[in-house]
């Protein structure tokens, strides 16, 4: 069954002015992601990815084309789409409660029963303990959930991940893009990814997305379909197909 | 941290009673220090090695702030010094913070100004004493102009820095919230520059001294900087020695106070 399509992005093109001159990061990229899809962006470093993000959360404008989210145009940040940065940017004044709070906080949304939802949220992915916390006092793990769930009480219902894990370290790194990987399943959101690490875009996603190097437009797209079908990534990496996915995804952003 | 010293092994109780023991040594090695040059000056005064007249000695200043408190003029002259300083460097804080909010508003307001605030970084500040004098008058309100403008150049650049070494990160997930100018202020650039605007207000007691004491010298009836000019003038070194030490004493409790101070705001950055 085909899900109607949620992020619409139509022949995008991007440039960067300088003085010296100006760079063309995105060409004429078209894009379409279903609701409720995990789909992952790989390319090359420096290709334009988060250039690509930007422009779907709407924090920057694109100089032609455009972006359509849930059928509207995007011409500014929108509370549709929710952004978890690389690190998990925590404010470490902020106790676990309150950082996960700020988005609704900005919004002008908190009230009882969204500070309630939030409270929730955190108990129901392990950080009840941890409400009145500060970042400085939790592991790396611990914060990047955070950070999700951050993302999440504002209940958006598309999230857009900007290398979440990259700066952990390898173990961590496995078993939180296991927990990230569970309570986005639970949640029902859909998920845009961006990584470059093959091996993590492969255990995580239904669909990846080559980018090729900049100006970046696509190079091509897989859909990722495992003979094991579970949703946790590290078991995924057991599944026979996935070396598979794996040489075909690294031959294709070999560097020639 | 409970259990540890519940639990500990001999080696770890050597290496505290080692670490206890070089602390005493430290301090006691101080103390010397302090009793045996206070010695030395009243010795060498009243054996005649140095003439108390132009040096002072340890009993004549203890007597002169004996005399100072009877005649009910001590804390007269501290609280006014102590006063002028602190209206200076909280204000010197504010005001810089305040211009470095409106450089951060406006980047093409920073751009245009930035010449100006090198150039206004680099003067001695001291220099405009006289100026101060005649646009504002002889007294109080000119001295406490001095101390705040000493200390309100250096804030502006300490604390605009700071302001624009706040992670893009951060400002990037507000914006993604939809935060508007105003909110990222409040939400992350002022709560991010905490420490720096606190470490700005500990460099500023410094500075605000250094304006109160010269403009008193300049122009006041009464302070600490008036005592040690008029007791320069009519040498009575007495009198400029023990206001010398007066101040050295109120200016390291201040400092205190804003290390304190600094440790209570910067709870959450430790565990």
């Amino acid at each position: 069954m085909e899900s109607r399509v949620i992020v619409d992005v139509r022949n995008l093109t991007m440039k960067y002015h300088t003085l010296a001159g100006e760079t063309a990061a995105l060409n004429n990229l078209s894009l379409q992601v279903r609701e409720g899809e995990f789909v992952s962006i790989i390319g090359p470093s420096g290709c334009g990815k988060s250039t690509l993000l930007s422009l779907i959360c709407g924090l920057l404008s694109p100089s032609g084309g455009n972006i359509l989210v849930d059928g509207e145009t995007v011409q500014g940040p929108n509370p549709k789409i929710g952004y978890m940065p690389q690190r998990d940017q925590l404010f470490p004044w902020r106790n676990i409660l309150m950082n996960v709070t700020l988005g609704l906080e900005v919004q002008n949304k908190l009230n009882e029963k969204t500070r309630s939802n939030a409270k929730d949220l955190l108990v129901k992915y392990g950080l009840g303990d941890f409400l009145y916390h500060y970042p400085a006092q939790l592991s790396g793990g611990m914060r990047q959930r955070v950070a999700l769930i951050r993302t999440l009480a504002i209940d958006p219902e598309i999230l857009i991940l900007d290398e979440p894990f990259s700066a952990l370290d390898y173990q961590t790194r496995l078993s939180v893009s296991d927990e990230v990987k569970r309570i986005i399943n639970n949640e029902k959101k859909t998920t845009i990814l961006v990584t470059h690490d093959i091996a993590e875009a492969i255990s995580i996603s239904d669909r990846i997305v080559v980018l090729t190097k900049r100006p970046a437009d696509i190079k091509n797209i897989h859909d990722i379909a495992l003979s094991c079908d579970d949703i946790s990534p590290i078991r995924r990496r057991e599944c026979p197909e996935f070396r598979h996915y794996f040489n075909l995804l690294w031959k294709e952003l070999e560097v020639k | 941290m409970k259990e540890e010293t519940r639990l500990v092994s001999m080696e770890h109780l050597k290496f505290i009673r080692a670490v206890r023991m070089e602390n005493y040594r430290v301090l006691v090695a101080r103390l010397t220090i302090l009793f045996f040059f206070i010695l030395s000056w009243e010795l060498a005064g009243r054996f005649g090695l140095i003439d108390p007249f132009i040096t002072s000695q340890p009993s004549r200043i203890l007597k002169t702030l004996i005399n100072l408190y009877r005649e009910g003029q001590l804390f007269h002259h501290i609280l006014i010094t102590v006063v002028e300083n602190i209206i200076g460097f909280v204000s010197g804080t504010l005001l810089g913070t305040l211009i470095a909010v409106a450089l951060w508003w406006s980047s093409f307001l920073s751009r245009v100004l930035d010449p100006y605030l090198v150039v206004l970084n680099a003067l001695p500040k001291i220099a405009l004493g006289p100026i101060l004098i005649v646009w504002i008058g002889n007294g109080p309100p000119s001295i406490v102009a001095m101390a705040i403008l000493i200390s309100v150049i250096v804030t502006i650049l300490t604390v605009y820095s700071g302001f624009v070494q706040v992670d893009e990160e951060k400002i990037k997930i507000l914006k993604t919230f939809g935060a508007t100018k105003y909110q990222i202020l409040q939400k992350v650039i002022l709560p991010a520059s905490v420490p720096t605007i606190v470490s700005a207000l500990k460099i500023n007691v410094g500075l605000s001294w250094v304006g109160v004491i010269v403009g008193e010298f300049l122009v006041s009836k009464a302070g600490l900087g008036y005592l040690i000019v008029y007791g320069g003038q009519v040498f009575k070194l007495d009198l400029v020695m023990a206001s010398v030490i007066i101040l050295a004493a109120a200016a390291a409790l201040m400092y205190q106070g804003m290390v304190c101070l600094e440790k209570s705001l910067s709870r959450w950055q430790g565990n």
